[in-house]
């Protein structure tokens, strides 16, 4: 009996999206592999986040053809809990049993967050949100993890934390993940392969094969992350050494 | 070159050894105090003032000031209370006006609410719904009460349609405002969740209308006394407004007060229960409490 799952999580070819005259994406061809781990990089307004929320289901107006994993986890730059449901509910509100308490546990020990199960969403701390929705697209098992900028809101110390974490959960479930980022370290950090997009399209693609975990720091790190800023449109790499807005 | 150090001019400029006299003038003091010297328990503050009145009652009935036909003392009041009690009068009529107000409150929350879904949810619902509540809103339903007498007659379903008429405008303007304020990116979080439609409004847009809902709530229940006061002492067939009116009749300004009294009385726990219902179904809510 063979393994009669696709061996790719997503394939776009030919995408195209516009907001009036404006062409967002353009004629865009991507394909993740089951497993993989890809970060987009880009400017604002590059259409990277558009991307994703058609990958998410949740813009249909295009062109091409889309093919994406049913069994997908979203995670987004806000947490976006439900604030009328405890942090437990909040975790299993998107699979089958949503009294499920025990799935919720195991979710949240992944994340670090089982003793604020039983929590309102309004008194946990920015990152523990953070930690709380990434539980929540954790228990639904996914194939496919499309995250969007989860750690742009929280602060320096605690974004470098909920990197950690995210780059230990995909070594333990080896989901394919998508993770749009404005963030050249984090991308170093967590991809296998990194698509630098402009104007539409995927402009540049770099593959990562270092050893993980990774540190910033090392010389072909700092080399990446020159390359990878030059592609972005900034010359001069040390004046925005982890960020560009 | 002097053979120490001489200190920077400008930087480590000595400070004047304790200058005789600082001038503080333009200085605020800030005056220690013992905080609230007296403390006064909340009950009791709170309670003041409604005594004082009731001692003004009391005193200026005591004292002869006013007459008894014109305002009877507190302690008549307690007389009538106890009299309609013994014959009976008081818990039907009260029976028969709370009957008439659940009745009432019960349609008009289906209605209100239900409508309210149809067209905070639906585009279309909006445009057939909509436009006829917002004229059918500014209508004052107190005009209705000819109306519903030659449609609907003189018994019981004049009283609770106008109850129920009453109830549903607050409710339906207050959710279809608290729906259409819910917050779209929990919608789209529910999306990538896969909720489906039975879903999406009990788990996201009904909690997330459900503060306006209970605005909505409070004004429905104020409503719905005056109402049926309106409705009870137009066309009177038993309850408290027949009391009243009945009570107007043989001249007993002690039973009209004291139904007023139970009317307002009514109209206080009914809003309690909705403060209570808030504290209930509130609590994940993060607001101002005050200070």
């Amino acid at each position: 009996m063979g393994d009669t799952r696709s061996s790719v999580a997503v394939k776009v070819s030919g995408l195209t999206r516009r907001f009036g005259d404006r062409t967002v994406i353009d004629n865009l061809d991507l394909e993740i592999r089951r497993g993989e781990f890809v970060a987009l990089l880009g400017a604002s307004g590059c259409g990277k986040s558009t991307l994703l929320r058609i990958l998410a289901d949740l813009d249909h107006d295009i062109d091409g053809e889309v093919l994406v994993s049913p069994h997908r986890g979203v995670a987004f730059q806000s947490p976006r809990l439900f604030p009328w449901k405890k942090v437990w509910r909040n975790v299993v509100a998107g699979t089958a049993n949503r009294r499920d308490r025990a799935r919720a546990q195991s979710a949240l020990d992944e994340v670090g967050l089982s003793h604020r199960a039983n929590a309102w969403p309004k008194d946990l701390s920015g990152g523990e949100a953070q930690r709380a929705s990434l539980a929540r697209a954790l228990a639904r098992s996914p194939d496919l993890l499309l995250l969007d900028e989860p750690f742009g809101a929280l602060d320096a110390l605690t974004r470098l934390k909920a990197q950690a974490l995210v780059a230990d959960l995909w070594q333990r479930h080896r989901q394919a993940v998508l993770l749009v980022t404005h963030d050249v370290d984090e991308a170093l950090l967590l991809a296998d392969r990194i698509l630098v997009m402009d104007a539409g399209q995927v402009a540049h693609t770099m593959g990562v094969r270092r050893q993980r975990p990774r540190f910033a720091g090392d010389p072909a790190f700092d080399q990446s992350r020159l390359q990878l800023l030059k592609w972005l449109g900034v010359a001069d790499g040390a004046t925005s050494r982890s960020q560009l807005q | 070159m002097p053979a120490t150090s001489t200190p920077l001019e400008g930087r480590n400029r000595p400070l004047p050894a304790r200058p005789e006299i600082i001038e503080v003038t333009d200085l605020q003091r800030i005056v220690p105090g013992r905080g609230k010297s007296i403390v006064v328990p909340w009950g009791i503050r709170k309670s003041l003032g409604p005594v004082f009145l009731a001692f003004l009652w009391w005193y200026a009935t005591a004292s002869g000031a006013v007459p008894e036909d014109f305002l009877p003392a507190p302690s008549a009041l307690w007389s009538a209370l106890q009299e309609l009690y013994t014959s009976g009068d008081l818990g039907e009529a009260l029976r028969l006006s709370l009957t008439r107000a659940s009745i009432g409150f019960a349609f008009g929350f289906a209605t209100g609410v239900g409508l309210a879904l149809v067209s905070g949810l639906l585009r279309i619902g909006e445009d057939l719904v909509d436009a006829p509540m917002q004229m059918m809103r500014t209508l004052p339903w107190a005009g209705l009460v000819p109306l519903l007498i030659i449609w609907l007659g003189i018994d019981e379903t004049p009283k609770i349609t106008l109850v129920a008429f009453a109830v549903c405008f607050p409710l339906y303007v207050n959710t279809f405002a608290g729906i259409r304020n819910v917050d779209r990116n929990l919608i789209e979080a529910a999306k990538t969740l896969q909720f489906n439609r039975t879903a999406m409004v009990f788990e996201v847009v009904l909690p997330g209308a459900l503060p306006g809902l209970l605005v909505g709530l409070r004004y429905a229940l104020g409503s719905a006394w005056l109402a049926l006061v309106f409705a009870e002492t137009v066309n009177a067939q038993g309850g408290l407004g027949y009391l009243i009116t009945h009570a107007r009749e043989v001249y007993r300004v002690d039973i009209i007060i004291l139904c007023l009294f139970i009317y307002a009385l009514l109209g206080l726990s009914a809003d309690l229960i909705v403060r209570l219902l808030e504290k209930v179904l509130l609590s994940w809510r993060q607001g101002f409490e005050g200070e």
